[in-house]
């Protein structure tokens, strides 16, 4: 009987631990969702951020946002790809590889500020690079590169062992087997890696106050010209996304709204986080079923 | 009888640690061999050789010769393609590539560089009738391999060694993943194919090597103790250590 009432308060206590943590999360997600989503207007996402009047919007730290993620990815997708393709199917377990693998827990777990200020001296100072879109995405390049490849080499060992043998025995090289086999099949993890670390630079803040800076220039969206100093698509000029926003609005704003726009804001960067998160589960789940039942043609 | 592949005297050792202590062997054309014994004796070791599947083990060193059509395939400048496009292979677990079928059995002929369409149409088709699948995958070849039963996966990964119209096929324990009715079916499947190709299987199941080998050859830590024709092995076996294995006294 002893046991029973044991197991009991056990669950009783696990059930109590979990409620806490829900609480927790619902509580901190309801609480920026309802401050902000009321002021979440299509007027707030389509006009310019505004310097000293009330009623500015956030349409240049929201496409800064997803062009410096967009950015970042097609810089770090290729080291992380190959670094991860390294890690899981060519490393030898030596001494190397370990000193590899912890580096990259080292570097996984660097506080973002520690990054955005190394990225200041390398790129902005050394580089002479100053506040740059491309300041901003070298270092959170830095930033992301650990996880991502940790996430992708996760996908690629996932792959069962007996399906490279299997390649082998056809007669394919090791490369055509991991190009032919191995990589399609961790594709879906590949994917679901990919968004969620987007999800966490979409947020970042304090690696990019020094890289990408606080000032967002004026933007012209017309101007598709990637080398004028006015073109959306400037690598060159400083930008400042939605996370610097809220932490520039909040540290030294003179706009009578602040509090207002830091909600929004920080309510549009959840949605947009959440929407990410789901996308990848959706993406990863299509890309699989796309894979595996093949049913087109 | 020809022989299509003859062992010589092959050593295998892991460092300093011999795994196999000198096989010699011969594979008759157009049958199939059995090779039995108990766990960890070097079967499936052995049977890895026969398509240099260990090579890349680290700190391996395989000696003696392994002739297939009187020429060693451990000779330098051998062409691993086209080795294992003569000599298949199929794996315990049913290791379909997560692709539809079509694509599965396709495989080792695009690897090849056949491009006709035509051709691969009609081996692949020609290679799931063999494989005694093609009445359920006919209407099914854009599906993924991965969403069969298992033995089905099993037939189809049998499919895909035969579509390069391999010379050898060597079966490292095909059926025991599979359950007692899909393993008949394999079993029925060679022995309908084994009159086209030469398999080479290594089985745990004495029955079953009973049923479908011609010749068997017994292994015990790492040495080849006997082989000969199937029913004389099983009725009348030379030495009592075989005799003793084959009437479930030991392993």
């Amino acid at each position: 009987m002893n046991s029973k009432r044991n197991d009991r308060i056990a669950t009783g206590v696990i059930y109590l631990l979990v409620g806490i943590v829900i609480l927790l999360l619902v509580g901190i997600i309801g609480n920026i969702l309802i401050s902000g989503v009321p002021h979440l207007s299509w007027h707030f996402l389509t006009s310019a951020s505004s310097s000293f009047e009330a009623g500015g919007g956030i349409r240049d730290q929201l496409f800064n946002s997803l062009y410096l993620l967009i950015l970042t990815l097609l810089i770090s997708l290729p080291i992380a790809l190959g670094a991860a393709i390294y890690l899981a199917e060519y490393a030898k377990d030596n001494w190397v590889t370990q000193l590899i693998r912890t580096t990259i827990e080292i570097l996984s777990s660097l506080p973002s500020i520690v990054v955005g200020l190394f990225g200041y001296l390398l790129f902005v100072v050394q580089f002479g690079l100053g506040f740059s879109i491309i300041a901003g995405a070298l270092a959170l390049t830095f930033f992301n590169l650990p996880i991502l490849t940790s996430n992708i080499e996760e996908a690629i060992k996932g792959v069962p062992q007996t399906q490279r043998e299997a390649g082998w025995a056809l007669g394919l090289s090791n490369w055509k087997t991991i190009r032919g086999i191995v990589l399609p099949a961790a594709l879906p993890g590949i994917i679901t890696g990919i968004i969620l670390s987007a999800g966490r630079v979409f947020g970042e803040a304090a690696a990019l106050i020094y890289t990408a800076g606080q000032s967002g220039s004026t933007v012209d969206y017309s101007n598709w010209n990637m080398f004028s100093p006015t073109s959306f698509l400037n690598v060159m000029r400083p930008a400042e996304t939605l996370a610097v926003h809220i932490w520039k609005v909040n540290t030294e704003g003179i706009i009578p709204d602040v509090t207002v726009v830091s909600a929004a804001t920080s309510a549009l960067l959840v949605i947009v986080v959440i929407i990410f998160n789901f996308g990848a589960r959706a993406l990863g789940n299509w890309l699989y079923n796309r894979l595996t039942a093949a049913k087109i043609k | 009888m020809t022989n299509i592949m003859e062992a010589q005297n092959v050593k295998l050792s892991y460092g300093k640690f011999e795994a196999l202590h000198g096989i010699s062997l011969n594979f008759p054309e157009k049958q199939l061999t059995a090779l039995i014994g108990p766990s960890g004796c070097g079967k499936s070791t052995f049977l890895r050789c026969l398509n240099r599947m260990n090579d890349d083990i680290d700190n391996i060193n395989i000696t003696g010769k392994i002739l297939l059509e009187g020429k060693d395939i451990y000779r330098a400048k051998l062409d691993l393609v086209a080795l294992r496009k003569k000599v298949g292979m199929v794996f315990q677990q049913p290791t379909p590539f997560p692709f539809p079928v079509y694509d599965n059995v396709a495989y080792g002929l695009r690897v090849a560089g056949v491009k006709d369409k035509q051709l691969i149409d009609q081996r692949v088709e020609e290679s799931l009738k063999q494989a005694a699948i093609w009445d359920e995958t006919k209407d099914n070849l854009q599906r993924n391999a991965q969403e069969f039963s298992g033995g089905q996966q099993q037939r189809i990964c049998i499919a895909r060694a035969l579509a390069v119209r391999p010379e050898v096929v060597l079966l490292d324990e095909p059926t025991s993943a599979l359950d007692p009715i899909s393993s008949a079916e394999i079993e029925e499947t060679l022995m309908g194919l084994k009159k086209k190709y030469t398999f080479i299987m290594v089985t745990h199941n004495l029955q079953q090597a009973s049923r479908v080998s011609d010749q068997v050859a017994f292994l015990m830590d790492g040495e080849l103790i006997e082989s000969g024709p199937t029913e004389q092995m099983f009725l009348a076996p030379k030495k009592e250590i075989t005799s003793n294995y084959l009437n479930g006294r030991f392993g």
